[in-house]
């Protein structure tokens, strides 16, 4: 029964991958590369490409993908399905728990902590996309000016000019399409 | 009551389909329309509703779009805001399946990702900037110190975010109760 199939393996995925999309790489790998050869190696690596390339959590990229290329549009759904499953269960209880409990000092005193370290993850996770596309060769001489200019400007629009943060991610594509095309 | 919905399950369709460069983006973006434009949630909350999205299994915009619709709709808000949050890629992928080849050497949307990178990361930035100020401003200096130690273990050591989100947990509850009988004994 393959809509099973389909629908356990990505439940499990959303299941188990803490952390975000990267932590959910190896857990895809393992589940439609290894355990069943829905896809060979060279198509996960090219999902890997498209989800980067494209909106969206990579777990809900590669189910829509995977469902599509071995069971058509139903099996896209189920996979979708299955992986966002365990996310409602889990963070909808926690949701409950928090709005019952948030008064107590305890829950307080907790999530007081947490907040900086969540702060410090987020700045983790913007330069570890940062560095690369400013210094693709992990050097300081590797230094892509371009890059460097449209996150300069961008950076000061929003904090200066409190511009529309979409309208900047479109605009610093844009400006980077016109410069390629140039040269 | 229906344009609630209808506000939360466009706003996530709008945030997902320009979501670019991971879920950290689209709390980012969530946080500065349900915060700063809409005023529907408070400054402190959000952080907490990111703590949640982020220490619970799953994609994180999808368990972030989950807390914020449960916030403000109870469970038809979770519905909205997730099918909201699952649209926009899952009509694009199943797009590009049928068209891989040809989107994969296009030089056009090649050039317009890379540039956009730039835009996300001085989004993020912009956003760690104001919540960095408030937990500075607030002078409590232990917060400070666990800030750089949570980056440092995240950053340089590549520790697992949910031993992280532990760690500090447990720290929070020791604290808690010390300060708590330290108050009591007075």
């Amino acid at each position: 029964m393959i809509y099973l199939k389909l629908f356990l393996a990505f439940l499990q995925i959303g299941a188990f991958s803490f952390g975000g999309g990267y932590a959910a790489m190896p857990l895809i790998q393992a589940q439609t590369v290894e355990l069943y050869h829905w896809l060979t190696l060279s198509d996960f690596t090219d999902l890997v490409t498209i989800a980067e390339m494209t909106p969206g959590p990579i777990a809900i990229n590669a189910a829509t993908f995977v469902g599509n290329q071995v069971a058509g549009i139903p099996g896209a759904v189920i996979a979708t399905l299955g992986v966002v499953l365990p996310s409602c269960l889990f963070v909808t209880i926690l949701a409950i728990l928090y709005t019952r409990y948030r008064k107590l000092s305890l829950m307080q005193g907790v999530l007081k902590s947490l907040r900086p370290a969540v702060v410090a993850m987020i700045l983790a996770a913007g330069l570890s996309i940062l560095l690369p596309a400013v210094f693709p060769l992990g050097t300081l001489r590797s230094v892509d000016w371009l890059a460097l200019l449209l996150f300069l400007g961008a950076f000061l629009l929003l904090r200066w000019k409190k511009w529309n943060p979409i309208l900047i991610m479109v605009g610093c594509g844009v400006v980077e399409l016109i410069v390629e095309l140039i040269h | 009551m229906n344009h609630k919905y209808r506000q939360l399950f466009f706003s996530t369709l709008y945030l997902s389909a320009f979501t670019f460069g991971g879920g950290y983006v689209i709390i980012t973006l969530l946080k500065q329309k349900f915060v700063d434009k809409l005023h529907w949630i408070d400054d402190d909350e959000m952080l907490d509703y990111v703590a949640i999205a982020q220490s619970s299994p799953g994609p994180i915009a999808v368990n972030g779009a989950i807390v914020v619709g449960y916030k403000l709709g109870g469970f038809p808000g979770i519905l909205a805001a997730v099918a909201g949050a699952i649209i926009p890629p899952f009509v694009i992928l199943t797009m590009i399946s049928f068209f891989y080849d040809a989107f994969k050497d296009s030089f056009a949307i090649q050039a317009l990702l890379k540039g956009m990178k730039s835009g996300v990361c001085a989004v993020i930035l912009s956003v760690v900037f104001d919540m960095t100020s408030g937990i500075v401003q607030s002078h409590d200096f232990i917060l400070c110190i666990v800030m750089v130690l949570a980056f440092i273990a995240n950053y340089f050591l590549h520790t697992n975010v949910i031993f992280i989100i532990l760690a500090v947990a447990v720290f929070g509850v020791i604290r808690t109760l010390l300060t708590e009988r330290k108050g009591a004994s007075k």
